[in-house]
C-alpha cells in the first residue's frame, strides 16, 4: 500500500498480468510498504503481541510442567540423552506460534477485504502473486520475531538449544512460516466472512496442532493409534515442527525440508490462483477448493 | 599422593590444550547380564563387551590403568580384568558378596564390604591375601578411604552408621549415625570431610573429619517429584574441591552441589534409576550409571549439561574410567 505506482522503472520488467513496467526497484518500495505496515501493525497492536506470547508460555509454564512426569522419558532423535518435557515441546510450540501467526495473518485478510484496506492493497497495479507474496512475507518475518522473544524467554526457563541451534531455526522457522502463511492465504480466499474464522479455529489450527508431534512424539502416538499415526504423517506441520526441532539442534531433516517446501508451493500456487483478479469470486472458489 | 595430583593437573592441563577431550577408556558393570561394557570417552561409543562374573557390582581400577577390579558378588570374589587383553586374569579372595570397595591411595590395598557378613575384608593385592576383617554394622556397603590413606570410612545400610576405621591398627575409632541406608562415601581432596549419602534419608551427610561429627546435611528437592523418588546414592567431589555431584536413584537426576555453601546448584536430567557416578581423569566429564534404563549419561563438568546417553547391559551399576 501507499506504494509509488509513478516511481521510475529500472531494468527489466517482471511480466506481470497487464502491469505497467515496474522495476526491481518499484518491488522493493511496494515489499518495503507491506513490511512496514504489517510491521507497524504488529507494534502498535501490543495486546496482540502478547497474546501470541501468553499462549505457548501457558503451553511451556503450565501444560509442560504438569506433564513432566506423566510423559515418559525416551531418547529421539535429534536428542542425545533424555530431555524434559518442556525441552521437548519447545520446538513444537515455536511451531505453534507461527500456525497461529499464519492463520491470524489470514484473518487479517478476511478483515482487510471486509474493511477496504485489502482493496487499496489489491488495486495497486503491481502483480497480485507480488502483493500475496509480499504479504505473506511480511507477516512470516513478524511471527519469527515473535518466535525468538519465545525463546529468549524459554532459555530463562532453563530451555536451552547449542548456540549453532538458534542460528540454524532460522532457516527452519522461515520456510515453516512460509508454508503455515501461504496455507492461511489459500484459507482466507475460501472465507467470505471474519465470523468463519472460528471455523477455521476448530478444523484447521486444533486438528494440525494436536495431530502432530508438537506435543508428544509420534512413536508414543503409534503406540496408542496407529490410524492416528497415519493421520500425523499426513500433517504438513507434523514435517515444519520436525524441521524446526532439529535445526534447533544444528541438524537438517531432509525429509522434512522437501515436504515443508513442496506443501508450501503447492499451498502458495493454489492461494495465487484463488485471488486471480480474473478469475470471480465462485470460480474462485472452486479452484481453490481443486487446488488446495 | 601428590605425585598423582600433579599428573593429573597435567593431564587436565593438556585436556584443556586440546580439545576435544582426550579419549579414555570407560568400564560399567552391568549387574544384570554379568557383563562390562567398555566405551571410548572422546566418541561415547560402546567398544566392546565382555562376559564377567555373577552380579558384577563395585568396579575400580589400577592406578597405573593396568587392571580392573570388579566385585562379582554372586561369585563371592573379585576378579582382576587385564586392560590390555580384556581377560580376566586373576582373583582376589573378597570374603562372601563383595559389593563396593575402595583402593587405597598408594594403590596397594583393597577394602572390600562384605554385605551378607557384615565385615570389611582388607586385601593387600600383591600377595592376594587378607590382611584383616573387620566387623562393622549390619550390611556394609560404602566405602571411602582419605586422600592420605589413613582414615577408611564404611557405612552400613541397616546400622545407618559410618564406621571411621584406622588404616594402619584396622580399628573402628569412630561411629557417626547418618540417616537411613547409607550407601557412599567421598572424601574431599583436602580429606576435612567425608560426605556420606543416605538412598532412604534422602540425605547427604557432611562428616568433619577432625571432630567426626556431621557439620551439615544435604536435602534435595526437585519439583515435581515425590521425596520418596530422592534416593542419594553415588557422591564424586571434583579435584578441585569445588563442586559435588550426588545421584539421586529414581529421581533420575544427578544433583550438582557447591561444596563451600552445600546448596544444591542444578539438577541434571540423566537416565531412570541413576547409581554410581565416575569422573574422566581431566575431570572434563562425570559419567552416570542409570540402571532402569540400561544407559550411561555423560555429563560436562563446565556447563553441567547432559552431553549424550549410551545404552550399555542390563542394570548397569557401576563406572570406572582409565587414568590413561
Amino acid at each position: 500500500m501507499n506504494s509509488p505506482v509513478q516511481g521510475k522503472s529500472i531494468g527489466a520488467s517482471a511480466t506481470p498480468i497487464a502491469a505497467p513496467d515496474f522495476g526491481l526497484y518499484n518491488y522493493l518500495v511496494c515489499l518495503k510498504g507491506v513490511l512496514v505496515r504489517e510491521g507497524l501493525r504488529f507494534l502498535n497492536q501490543r495486546e496482540r503481541f502478547i497474546s501470541s506470547l501468553v499462549r505457548p508460555l501457558l503451553w511451556l509454564f503450565i501444560f509442560a510442567a504438569g506433564f513432566r512426569q506423566v510423559l515418559g522419558v525416551s531418547i529421539i532423535p535429534p536428542y542425545k540423552t533424555y530431555v524434559l518435557y518442556e525441552v521437548y515441546i519447545t520446538p513444537g510450540l515455536c511451531g505453534m506460534i507461527l500456525l497461529f501467526s499464519g492463520m491470524q495473518s489470514s484473518l487479517s485478510m478476511v478483515y482487510d477485504r471486509e474493511m477496504g484496506n485489502m482493496r487499496t492493497l489489491l488495486v495497486s497495479p503491481f502483480p497480485r502473486w507480488f502483493l500475496l507474496v509480499s504479504k505473506l512475507l511480511a507477516g512470516v518475518v513478524v511471527s519469527i520475531a515473535q518466535v525468538y522473544v519465545f525463546l529468549a524467554i524459554a532459555w530463562f526457563w532453563d530451555v536451552k538449544a547449542p548456540p549453532v541451534g538458534y542460528l540454524m531455526v532460522l532457516p527452519a522457522l522461515f520456510l515453516a512460516g512460509l508454508m503455515l502463511g501461504a496455507l492461511g492465504l489459500l484459507l482466507s480466499s475460501l472465507i467470505k466472512q471474519l465470523e468463519n474464522f472460528a471455523g477455521v479455529m476448530n478444523f484447521v489450527i486444533f486438528p494440525m496442532y494436536f495431530a502432530s508431534p508438537a506435543l508428544y512424539p509420534l512413536w508414543r502416538v503409534q503406540e496408542s493409534s496407529p490410524l492416528l499415526h497415519k493421520i500425523c504423517q499426513l500433517n504438513p506441520f507434523t514435517y515444519a515442527v520436525e524441521l524446526i526441532r532439529f535445526a534447533f539442534y544444528g541438524q537438517i531433516e531432509w525429509t522434512s525440508l522437501a515436504v515443508v517446501i513442496g506443501f508450501t508451493a503447492i499451498f502458495l500456487a493454489a492461494a495465487i490462483i484463488a485471488y486471480d483478479p480474473s478469475r470471480g469470486l465462485v470460480i474462485r472458489k472452486q479452484d481453490a477448493g481443486g487446488n488446495g | 599422593m601428590r605425585k598423582h595430583v600433579s599428573a593429573l593437573a597435567l593431564v587436565a592441563g593438556l585436556g584443556f590444550l586440546a580439545s576435544p577431550a582426550f579419549a579414555y577408556t570407560v568400564y560399567v558393570s552391568n549387574e544384570k547380564d554379568n557383563t562390562v561394557t567398555i566405551l571410548d570417552s572422546a566418541t561415547m561409543q560402546v567398544t566392546k563387551t565382555i562376559n564377567v562374573g555373577q552380579r558384577p557390582r563395585g568396579i575400580t581400577i589400577s592406578h597405573d590403568g593396568k587392571f580392573v577390579y570388579l566385585c562379582a558378588s554372586d561369585d563371592d570374589t573379585i576378579e582382576v580384568i587385564d586392560t590390555a587383553t580384556l581377560q580376566i586374569v586373576d582373583t582376589l579372595p573378597s570374603g562372601p558378596d563383595p559389593e563396593l570397595f575402595v583402593l587405597s591411595p598408594d594403590g596397594k590395598t583393597l577394602y572390600v564390604a562384605n554385605e551378607d557378613d557384615n565385615l570389611v575384608t582388607v586385601i593387600d593385592i600383591e600377595s592376594k591375601g587378607v590382611l584383616a576383617e573387620i566387623p562393622v554394622g549390619v550390611e556394609p556397603e560404602g566405602m571411602g578411604i582419605s586422600p592420605d590413606g589413613k582414615t577408611m570410612v564404611n557405612t552400613s545400610e541397616t546400622t545407618n552408621m559410618a564406621h571411621f576405621i584406622d588404616t594402619a591398627t584396622h580399628e573402628i575409632t569412630d561411629n557417626v549415625l547418618v540417616d537411613s541406608r547409607p550407601r557412599f562415601v567421598e572424601f574431599t581432596p583436602d580429606g576435612k570431610e567425608a560426605w556420606v549419602s543416605a538412598e532412604i534419608g534422602g540425605t547427604v551427610s557432611v562428616i568433619d573429619n577432625a571432630t567426626r561429627e556431621v557439620k551439615h546435611k544435604i536435602t534435595f528437592e526437585i519439583p515435581g517429584l515425590r521425596a520418596e523418588a530422592i534416593q542419594p546414592v553415588g557422591v564424586r567431589i571434583t579435584a578441585d574441591g569445588k563442586k559435588a555431584y550426588v545421584a539421586l536413584g529414581p529421581a533420575n537426576r544427578v544433583a550438582v552441589i557447591d561444596t563451600a555453601t552445600y546448596e544444591v546448584q542444578k539438577y541434571v536430567l540423566v537416565g531412570q534409576r541413576v547409581w554410581q557416578l565416575a569422573f574422566t581423569p581431566d575431570q572434563k566429564t562425570i559419567i552416570s550409571t542409570n540402571g532402569v534404563s540400561n544407559d550411561i549419561t555423560f555429563i560436562d563438568v563446565a556447563t553441567d549439561e547432559p552431553v549424550q546417553s549410551v545404552t550399555v547391559g542390563a542394570l548397569p551399576w557401576g563406572v570406572v574410567v582409565s587414568p590413561n
